[in-house]
């Protein structure tokens, strides 16, 4: 089953002037073509600008297609009367918590979502309660969220967009801004939430790392889908993915190093376990 | 034009219900020109302790000494404190305000009363340090790339001349080239000006890489106040308190518990494969 899919997807950002007047377009989107499964772990790769976020934004409908088509859940987001669906089919959560938390107690702002979508209050509370659980939150439930630091606030804004059930989550750089125990923390909630709920999970990430596990990955450029594959087919090509902008991780950049030394270690290590064995299988 | 504090504390809200007792009796020296690093996890006190640098935030308890004065004593000009220490806040780009970039950076060296003209060179000056280039000079910052807007913000500062330069995760959110670039960047100013740089990372890698000291924040206090190579050594401890050493570390320590002859030192890339390849060399020459 397909979770998300698009054919021939284009977006063009307008360029206007001070009255308004469109003066020119810049396409961030380029005819691309993508199929997602429902279950999925799929990482989102590209530098900056090179229009990750603007697909990830079609993902719920916040940006309908210029040209082309995107199916979420099987609905086409540009046809309105299904806006609401695909909202509550797909849930964003963005790079910057403070932009998204919105309420004055923590448990107020992760009711917010489940509460207009109409369910009955004391199912809200039961989802609240298992959305601050699962981010490790609970304990400030009855906190104000502005005395809260910033990764605590982030784990707050999935616990928001966890307890609207959606089926499948898209993570605009939830981790920028969090210290490895924040990332951590974060990333193995949204794993159980994946395990327990199967929900299809969508990562638009910097750190190479935290896609290691997925199921597949697309690197972006310029709009376009340059590469797509494992972790261990993208990671392998170390040089191709410096060409954009991108790195691999640590241990991946280590192998990659050894072997270039002459060394008989093969591409696409991705776990320290591996170069490890690599290393000592040498001796 | 070292910076000391002594036994500084820090408590947000007293007495009341959100109490937070955020610095405990932080006591350090940071001689000129150092190349200093800040790890801690989210909340552990690192964004309060360099907001006293420049005295944005008074100590509840304790003392700041900035070039041997105490910044507290009446009659002390902090507005000069801040156009000597100068800090760059986490997502700077976001206090970009003016109609060009070039404006934009003049408004430090603006604020501290210098002419026109000397506003304008030293935004151009500051510019050319971060690696900006100069085509954009006149362009809205709105319409720059996000690594392209945090060189402009960074420049901002830099305008003003501090001799301190405190950066809060400079690097967020940036792409893998552009967080290499603009740290490549910043160390190339500190060793061309006699500037001391502060940093503050999550990233371990980034730290290793750059940094020739580390302070540890944890719980509002100092973990550990030493060399990277040192720091790191503690890999489990930093562990225990939300923290990690880079992978390279975790990677020595596996080979060294496999048998390897190999030292658990390296802290970057670079100085593991040398150490492998050191190691492996010996190893071969003994079973010759």
């Amino acid at each position: 089953m397909r979770m998300i899919q698009t054919k021939d997807l284009v977006f063009d950002y307008q360029q206007r002037d001070e009255e308004g007047k469109v003066i020119g377009t810049h396409r961030a989107i380029n005819e691309v073509d993508i199929d997602i499964y429902k279950g999925q772990f799929i990482g989102i790769l590209g530098h900056n600008g090179s229009g990750k976020s603007t697909l990830a934004k079609h993902m719920n409908a916040l940006l309908v297609p210029s040209g082309g088509t995107m199916w979420v859940d099987g609905k086409d987001t540009k046809d309105e009367d299904q806006l609401w669906d695909v909202r509550q089919a797909a849930g964003m959560v963005f790079q910057n918590p403070d932009n998204q938390i919105i309420g004055t107690v923590v448990e107020e702002d992760v009711g917010f979502g489940p509460e207009n979508l109409g369910v009955p209050t004391a199912d809200i509370w039961k989802r609240v309660e298992d959305s601050l659980k699962s981010v490790g939150m609970l304990e400030y439930r009855s906190h104000s969220p502005n005395k809260l630091s910033g990764g605590q606030k982030q784990r707050v804004a999935i616990a928001g967009v966890m307890a609207m059930r959606p089926k499948c989550i898209v993570l605009d750089e939830p981790t920028a801004m969090l210290d490895p125990n924040g990332r951590k923390e974060v990333l193995s909630a949204v794993e159980e939430l994946r395990e327990k709920e199967q929900v299809t999970v969508i990562l638009i990430t910097h750190y190479m790392e935290e896609v290691i596990g997925a199921d597949k990955i697309f690197v972006m450029d310029q709009g376009n889908i340059v590469m797509e594959g494992t972790p261990g087919e993208i990671f392998g090509q170390v040089d191709k993915l410096k060409e954009y902008r991108l790195d691999v991780p640590q241990v991946t950049r280590l192998a990659d190093k050894l072997k270039k030394r002459g060394l008989d270690i093969p591409d696409g290590i991705l776990s320290i376990e591996e170069l490890v064995d690599e290393i000592c299988q040498l001796n | 034009m070292s910076i000391k504090l002594e036994h500084v504390n820090y408590i947000y809200s007293p007495e009341t219900a959100y109490e937070k007792h955020a610095l405990r009796d932080i006591c350090l020296e940071i001689p000129h020109g150092q190349f200093v690093g800040i790890i801690g996890h989210t909340g552990s006190g690192k964004s309060t302790l360099i907001q006293h640098l420049n005295g944005l935030i008074k100590a509840t308890d304790g003392t700041v000494y900035y070039d041997g004065k105490n910044i507290y004593d009446e009659g002390y000009s902090l507005k000069e404190l801040r156009s000597q220490v100068g800090l760059v806040f986490q997502y700077p780009e976001h206090q970009l305000f003016e109609v060009s970039v070039l404006k934009d950076v003049c408004f430090g060296p603006h604020n501290q009363g210098l002419s026109e003209p000397e506003c304008e060179k030293r935004a151009k000056e500051a510019l050319e340090l971060v690696g900006f280039p100069e085509k954009y000079y006149d362009q809205s910052p709105f319409d720059l790339s996000g690594g392209q807007k945090r060189r402009a913000a960074i420049a901002g500062v830099l305008a003003m001349r501090p001799k301190v330069l405190v950066l809060d995760e400079p690097t967020a959110g940036l792409d893998p080239k552009g967080r290499d670039d603009i740290l490549d960047q910043i160390a190339r100013l500190h060793s061309q000006t006699d500037m001391t740089v502060i940093l503050v990372s999550h990233s371990m890698e980034d730290i290793a890489k750059y940094v020739e000291r580390i302070i540890v924040m944890n719980k509002g206090s100092i973990m550990f106040d030493d060399t990277p190579k040192k720091v790191f050594s503690h890999y489990r401890e930093l562990e225990s308190v939300g923290l990690a050493a880079p992978q390279v570390t975790y990677i020595m320590h596996a080979l060294k518990e496999k048998g390897m002859p190999v030292s658990t030192a390296p802290t970057t890339v670079e100085e593991a494969a040398d150490a492998i390849m050191e190691s492996l060399k010996k190893e071969n020459r003994e079973i010759l």
